[in-house]
Protein backbone atom coordinates (compact mmCIF):
# COMPACT_ATOMS: atom_id res chain seq x y z
CA UNK A 1 0.00 0.00 0.00
CA UNK A 2 1.35 3.39 -1.00
CA UNK A 3 1.61 6.17 1.54
CA UNK A 4 1.16 9.76 0.40
CA UNK A 5 4.42 11.68 0.26
CA UNK A 6 5.12 13.14 3.65
CA UNK A 7 5.03 16.76 2.60
CA UNK A 8 1.39 16.37 1.59
CA UNK A 9 0.31 15.62 5.16
CA UNK A 10 -1.23 18.55 6.99
CA UNK A 11 0.68 20.40 9.70
CA UNK A 12 4.31 21.25 10.20
CA UNK A 13 7.07 20.06 9.01
CA UNK A 14 6.08 16.42 8.28
CA UNK A 15 2.61 16.42 9.76
CA UNK A 16 3.74 15.48 13.25
CA UNK A 17 3.72 17.69 16.31
CA UNK A 18 7.17 18.75 17.48
CA UNK A 19 8.69 16.51 20.15
CA UNK A 20 8.02 17.63 23.71
CA UNK A 21 10.84 19.23 25.60
CA UNK A 22 10.61 16.67 28.37
CA UNK A 23 9.35 13.08 28.00
CA UNK A 24 5.66 12.97 28.75
CA UNK A 25 4.66 10.47 31.46
CA UNK A 26 1.44 9.32 29.87
CA UNK A 27 1.00 6.18 31.94
CA UNK A 28 1.24 5.37 35.64
CA UNK A 29 1.56 2.21 37.74
CA UNK A 30 -2.10 1.42 37.18
CA UNK A 31 -1.27 0.61 33.59
CA UNK A 32 0.47 -2.56 34.81
CA UNK A 33 3.50 -4.01 33.13
CA UNK A 34 4.09 -2.30 29.81
CA UNK A 35 4.91 -5.52 28.02
CA UNK A 36 2.36 -7.12 25.76
CA UNK A 37 1.58 -10.64 27.02
CA UNK A 38 2.81 -12.57 24.02
CA UNK A 39 6.10 -10.68 23.99
CA UNK A 40 7.02 -13.02 26.84
CA UNK A 41 6.62 -15.95 24.47
CA UNK A 42 8.48 -14.33 21.56
CA UNK A 43 5.21 -14.07 19.71
CA UNK A 44 4.34 -17.74 19.90
CA UNK A 45 0.72 -18.48 20.72
CA UNK A 46 0.67 -22.28 20.61
CA UNK A 47 2.74 -24.57 22.79
CA UNK A 48 4.33 -27.65 21.25
CA UNK A 49 2.04 -29.83 23.33
CA UNK A 50 -1.45 -29.16 24.53
CA UNK A 51 -1.70 -28.51 28.23
CA UNK A 52 -5.00 -29.27 29.86
CA UNK A 53 -6.28 -26.66 32.28
CA UNK A 54 -5.94 -29.12 35.14
CA UNK A 55 -2.76 -30.89 34.02
CA UNK A 56 -0.49 -30.86 37.07
CA UNK A 57 2.98 -29.38 36.83
CA UNK A 58 5.79 -30.13 39.25
CA UNK A 59 9.54 -29.62 39.32
CA UNK A 60 12.41 -30.96 41.41
CA UNK A 61 14.85 -28.21 40.48
CA UNK A 62 16.05 -26.78 43.79
CA UNK A 63 17.26 -23.42 42.49
CA UNK A 64 16.16 -22.28 39.03
CA UNK A 65 17.95 -18.92 39.09
CA UNK A 66 20.92 -20.06 37.01
CA UNK A 67 18.86 -21.67 34.25
CA UNK A 68 18.73 -20.09 30.79
CA UNK A 69 15.03 -19.31 31.06
CA UNK A 70 13.04 -16.11 31.45
CA UNK A 71 11.92 -14.55 34.74
CA UNK A 72 8.35 -15.78 34.28
CA UNK A 73 9.62 -19.32 33.80
CA UNK A 74 11.74 -19.02 36.92
CA UNK A 75 8.61 -17.89 38.76
CA UNK A 76 6.79 -21.00 37.45
CA UNK A 77 9.60 -23.27 38.62
CA UNK A 78 9.59 -21.63 42.02
CA UNK A 79 5.88 -22.07 42.69
CA UNK A 80 5.86 -25.65 41.35
CA UNK A 81 8.86 -26.90 43.29
CA UNK A 82 7.79 -30.09 45.03
CA UNK A 83 4.20 -28.86 44.86
CA UNK A 84 2.07 -29.93 41.91
CA UNK A 85 0.01 -27.03 40.59
CA UNK A 86 -2.52 -27.08 37.79
CA UNK A 87 -1.94 -25.06 34.63
CA UNK A 88 -4.91 -22.89 35.59
CA UNK A 89 -3.46 -22.17 39.03
CA UNK A 90 -0.11 -21.18 37.59
CA UNK A 91 -1.80 -18.71 35.24
CA UNK A 92 -3.90 -17.29 38.08
CA UNK A 93 -0.98 -17.06 40.52
CA UNK A 94 1.31 -15.32 38.04
CA UNK A 95 -1.56 -13.22 36.68
CA UNK A 96 -0.68 -14.19 33.13
CA UNK A 97 -3.08 -15.24 30.39
CA UNK A 98 -3.51 -18.98 30.03
CA UNK A 99 -2.18 -19.00 26.45
CA UNK A 100 1.05 -17.35 27.52
CA UNK A 101 1.53 -19.77 30.39
CA UNK A 102 1.02 -22.74 28.08
CA UNK A 103 3.79 -21.59 25.75
CA UNK A 104 6.15 -20.96 28.68
CA UNK A 105 5.36 -24.42 30.06
CA UNK A 106 6.04 -25.95 26.65
CA UNK A 107 9.58 -24.59 26.76
CA UNK A 108 10.10 -25.87 30.29
CA UNK A 109 8.82 -29.30 29.32
CA UNK A 110 11.05 -29.45 26.22
CA UNK A 111 14.03 -28.61 28.42
CA UNK A 112 12.91 -31.30 30.89
CA UNK A 113 12.70 -28.81 33.72
CA UNK A 114 9.18 -29.88 34.68
CA UNK A 115 7.05 -32.99 34.82
CA UNK A 116 3.44 -32.84 33.74
CA UNK A 117 0.85 -35.38 34.74
CA UNK A 118 -2.01 -35.81 32.37
CA UNK A 119 -5.42 -35.39 33.95
CA UNK A 120 -7.81 -38.29 34.14
CA UNK A 121 -8.90 -39.05 30.57
CA UNK A 122 -12.53 -38.15 29.89
CA UNK A 123 -13.52 -41.72 29.12
CA UNK A 124 -12.00 -43.06 32.32
CA UNK A 125 -13.70 -41.32 35.15
CA UNK A 126 -11.93 -42.08 38.37
CA UNK A 127 -12.68 -45.22 40.26
CA UNK A 128 -15.58 -45.35 42.58
CA UNK A 129 -13.37 -45.30 45.64
CA UNK A 130 -11.86 -42.00 44.48
CA UNK A 131 -15.32 -40.52 44.09
CA UNK A 132 -16.22 -41.79 47.56
CA UNK A 133 -13.10 -40.13 48.86
CA UNK A 134 -14.11 -36.87 47.20
CA UNK A 135 -17.59 -37.07 48.74
CA UNK A 136 -16.14 -37.70 52.21
CA UNK A 137 -13.65 -34.90 51.70
CA UNK A 138 -16.39 -32.47 50.68
CA UNK A 139 -18.47 -33.43 53.71
CA UNK A 140 -15.49 -32.76 55.96
CA UNK A 141 -14.81 -29.31 54.50
CA UNK B 1 9.51 -37.76 29.18
CA UNK B 2 6.71 -35.33 28.73
CA UNK B 3 3.34 -36.83 29.24
CA UNK B 4 4.60 -40.24 30.21
CA UNK B 5 2.78 -41.48 33.29
CA UNK B 6 4.17 -39.50 36.16
CA UNK B 7 5.59 -41.27 39.15
CA UNK B 8 3.36 -39.12 41.30
CA UNK B 9 -0.20 -40.25 41.78
CA UNK B 10 -1.60 -36.76 41.85
CA UNK B 11 -5.19 -36.62 40.70
CA UNK B 12 -7.13 -33.58 39.63
CA UNK B 13 -10.86 -33.53 38.98
CA UNK B 14 -12.70 -30.77 37.19
CA UNK B 15 -16.19 -29.53 37.96
CA UNK B 16 -17.83 -26.74 35.99
CA UNK B 17 -20.23 -24.20 37.40
CA UNK B 18 -22.48 -22.84 34.68
CA UNK B 19 -25.64 -20.78 34.43
CA UNK B 20 -26.89 -17.41 33.28
CA UNK B 21 -25.34 -14.05 34.01
CA UNK B 22 -25.67 -12.96 37.64
CA UNK B 23 -27.09 -16.25 38.86
CA UNK B 24 -24.43 -16.71 41.54
CA UNK B 25 -21.64 -18.73 39.91
CA UNK B 26 -18.88 -16.63 41.44
CA UNK B 27 -20.65 -16.72 44.79
CA UNK B 28 -20.89 -20.50 44.74
CA UNK B 29 -17.27 -21.03 43.74
CA UNK B 30 -16.18 -18.55 46.41
CA UNK B 31 -18.32 -20.18 49.11
CA UNK B 32 -16.65 -23.57 48.83
CA UNK B 33 -13.12 -22.77 47.69
CA UNK B 34 -10.51 -20.10 47.58
CA UNK B 35 -11.37 -18.25 44.42
CA UNK B 36 -8.87 -16.96 41.92
CA UNK B 37 -9.51 -15.04 38.74
CA UNK B 38 -8.09 -16.68 35.64
CA UNK B 39 -7.39 -14.77 32.44
CA UNK B 40 -7.26 -16.18 28.98
CA UNK B 41 -6.43 -14.35 25.80
CA UNK B 42 -8.70 -15.65 23.13
CA UNK B 43 -8.61 -15.03 19.46
CA UNK B 44 -11.88 -14.14 17.88
CA UNK B 45 -11.63 -15.17 14.28
CA UNK B 46 -15.22 -15.40 13.10
CA UNK B 47 -15.55 -11.73 12.26
CA UNK B 48 -13.78 -9.94 9.49
CA UNK B 49 -13.89 -12.51 6.72
CA UNK B 50 -15.56 -10.20 4.22
CA UNK B 51 -13.46 -7.14 4.80
CA UNK B 52 -10.64 -5.88 2.62
CA UNK B 53 -7.86 -8.21 1.74
CA UNK B 54 -5.03 -7.01 3.90
CA UNK B 55 -2.45 -8.85 1.85
CA UNK B 56 -0.84 -11.27 4.28
CA UNK B 57 -1.55 -9.22 7.36
CA UNK B 58 -3.30 -11.65 9.62
CA UNK B 59 -6.46 -10.23 11.02
CA UNK B 60 -6.74 -11.37 14.58
CA UNK B 61 -8.73 -9.92 17.36
CA UNK B 62 -7.85 -11.01 20.83
CA UNK B 63 -10.06 -10.54 23.77
CA UNK B 64 -9.47 -11.21 27.41
CA UNK B 65 -11.89 -13.53 29.07
CA UNK B 66 -11.93 -13.78 32.83
CA UNK B 67 -13.14 -16.91 34.54
CA UNK B 68 -13.55 -17.81 38.17
CA UNK B 69 -11.68 -20.76 39.37
CA UNK B 70 -11.17 -22.40 42.74
CA UNK B 71 -9.46 -25.40 44.23
CA UNK B 72 -10.62 -27.76 46.94
CA UNK B 73 -7.90 -29.98 48.33
CA UNK B 74 -9.42 -33.29 49.35
CA UNK B 75 -6.09 -34.67 50.51
CA UNK B 76 -2.52 -34.44 49.36
CA UNK B 77 -2.51 -35.57 45.75
CA UNK B 78 -6.27 -35.27 45.22
CA UNK B 79 -7.84 -31.94 44.33
CA UNK B 80 -11.09 -30.78 42.86
CA UNK B 81 -10.96 -27.75 40.60
CA UNK B 82 -14.04 -25.62 40.07
CA UNK B 83 -14.40 -23.49 36.98
CA UNK B 84 -17.09 -20.89 36.56
CA UNK B 85 -17.96 -20.76 32.87
CA UNK B 86 -17.97 -17.34 31.25
CA UNK B 87 -21.54 -16.09 31.10
CA UNK B 88 -21.56 -14.22 27.82
CA UNK B 89 -22.72 -16.05 24.72
CA UNK B 90 -19.75 -14.99 22.65
CA UNK B 91 -17.45 -17.12 24.75
CA UNK B 92 -19.15 -20.37 23.93
CA UNK B 93 -16.03 -21.68 22.25
CA UNK B 94 -14.31 -21.73 25.64
CA UNK B 95 -16.84 -24.17 26.99
CA UNK B 96 -15.57 -27.02 24.87
CA UNK B 97 -12.16 -26.83 26.40
CA UNK B 98 -13.54 -26.38 29.88
CA UNK B 99 -15.85 -29.36 29.45
CA UNK B 100 -13.13 -31.68 28.23
CA UNK B 101 -12.52 -34.31 30.86
CA UNK B 102 -14.87 -32.70 33.35
CA UNK B 103 -16.30 -34.94 36.03
CA UNK B 104 -19.55 -33.03 35.81
CA UNK B 105 -21.25 -29.68 36.02
CA UNK B 106 -23.47 -27.66 38.28
CA UNK B 107 -26.04 -25.60 36.38
CA UNK B 108 -27.16 -22.77 38.62
CA UNK B 109 -30.68 -21.59 38.00
CA UNK B 110 -32.71 -18.62 39.14
CA UNK B 111 -36.44 -19.36 39.00
CA UNK B 112 -37.16 -15.74 38.08
CA UNK B 113 -35.14 -16.21 34.92
CA UNK B 114 -35.20 -19.92 34.32
CA UNK B 115 -34.65 -19.59 30.57
CA UNK B 116 -31.15 -18.25 31.25
CA UNK B 117 -29.93 -21.72 32.08
CA UNK B 118 -31.37 -23.43 28.98
CA UNK B 119 -28.13 -23.08 26.95
CA UNK B 120 -26.07 -24.68 29.72
CA UNK B 121 -28.55 -27.55 30.12
CA UNK B 122 -28.49 -28.15 26.36
CA UNK B 123 -24.73 -28.05 26.25
CA UNK B 124 -24.18 -30.65 28.96
CA UNK B 125 -26.99 -32.89 27.71
CA UNK B 126 -25.56 -32.95 24.19
CA UNK B 127 -22.07 -33.75 25.39
CA UNK B 128 -23.21 -36.40 27.82
CA UNK B 129 -21.64 -34.63 30.78
CA UNK B 130 -23.37 -35.45 34.08
CA UNK B 131 -24.88 -32.37 35.68
CA UNK B 132 -27.17 -31.28 38.46
CA UNK B 133 -29.40 -28.24 38.42
CA UNK B 134 -29.04 -26.16 41.56
CA UNK B 135 -31.79 -23.62 42.10
CA UNK B 136 -30.29 -20.63 43.86
CA UNK B 137 -32.85 -19.20 46.22
CA UNK B 138 -32.93 -15.47 45.83
CA UNK B 139 -34.92 -13.32 48.16
CA UNK B 140 -38.16 -12.32 46.57
CA UNK B 141 -38.30 -15.33 44.29
CA UNK B 142 -41.21 -17.70 44.64
CA UNK B 143 -40.29 -21.02 46.09
CA UNK B 144 -40.60 -23.84 43.62
CA UNK B 145 -40.40 -27.53 44.18
CA UNK B 146 -37.49 -29.29 42.48
CA UNK B 147 -40.01 -31.35 40.51
CA UNK B 148 -41.52 -28.16 39.06
CA UNK B 149 -38.11 -26.97 37.92
CA UNK B 150 -37.27 -30.37 36.49
CA UNK B 151 -40.50 -30.32 34.45
CA UNK B 152 -39.99 -26.74 33.34
CA UNK B 153 -36.50 -27.57 32.10
CA UNK B 154 -37.66 -30.85 30.55
CA UNK B 155 -34.87 -32.70 32.31
CA UNK B 156 -34.18 -36.38 32.23
CA UNK B 157 -35.81 -37.74 35.38
CA UNK B 158 -32.43 -39.01 36.59
CA UNK B 159 -30.92 -35.52 36.58
CA UNK B 160 -31.02 -34.19 40.14
CA UNK B 161 -32.50 -30.81 40.94
CA UNK B 162 -31.48 -29.37 44.29
CA UNK B 163 -32.30 -26.15 46.07
CA UNK B 164 -29.38 -24.14 47.37
CA UNK B 165 -28.16 -20.88 48.76
CA UNK B 166 -24.98 -20.15 46.85
CA UNK B 167 -23.74 -17.88 49.65
CA UNK B 168 -23.69 -20.71 52.17
CA UNK B 169 -20.68 -22.98 52.28
CA UNK B 170 -22.70 -25.91 53.63
CA UNK B 171 -25.25 -25.51 50.87
CA UNK B 172 -22.56 -25.30 48.20
CA UNK B 173 -20.94 -28.44 49.56
CA UNK B 174 -24.25 -30.29 49.36
CA UNK B 175 -24.61 -29.27 45.71
CA UNK B 176 -21.15 -30.59 44.90
CA UNK B 177 -21.78 -33.82 46.80
CA UNK B 178 -25.00 -34.43 44.89
CA UNK B 179 -23.11 -33.85 41.64
CA UNK B 180 -20.29 -36.26 42.48
CA UNK B 181 -22.82 -38.91 43.53
CA UNK B 182 -24.77 -38.40 40.31
CA UNK B 183 -21.61 -38.49 38.17
CA UNK B 184 -20.64 -41.77 39.84
CA UNK B 185 -24.02 -43.29 38.97
CA UNK B 186 -23.89 -42.07 35.37
CA UNK B 187 -20.42 -43.48 34.99
CA UNK B 188 -21.30 -46.83 36.53
CA UNK B 189 -24.27 -47.12 34.16
CA UNK B 190 -22.03 -46.41 31.17
CA UNK B 191 -19.48 -49.00 32.22
CA UNK B 192 -22.28 -51.53 32.59
CA UNK B 193 -23.69 -50.69 29.15
CA UNK B 194 -20.24 -51.11 27.59
CA UNK B 195 -19.61 -54.49 29.12
CA UNK B 196 -22.99 -55.73 27.87
CA UNK B 197 -22.53 -54.58 24.30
Amino acid sequence: MAYPPREYLPGTPFGYPPPPERPVQWYDEDAGPMVRPYALTKGRTRPGQPFDLIALVVTDIPDPTGLPVGPEQIAILEICRGNALSVAEIAADLDLPLGVVRVLLGDLLDAEHIRVSRPVPPALLPHEHILQEVIHGLRAL
Amino acid sequence: MGFAPSDSTDLALKILVAGGFGVGKTTLVGAVSEIKPLRTEEQLTAAGTDVDDLGGVERKTTTTVAMDFGRITIREGLSVYLFGTPGQDRFWFLWDELAQGALGAVVLADTRRLTDCFPAVDFFEHRGIPFVVAVNRFEGSRSFQPADVSRALDLDTATPVVLCDARERASGKDVLISLVEHAGKVHAARVLAQTRS
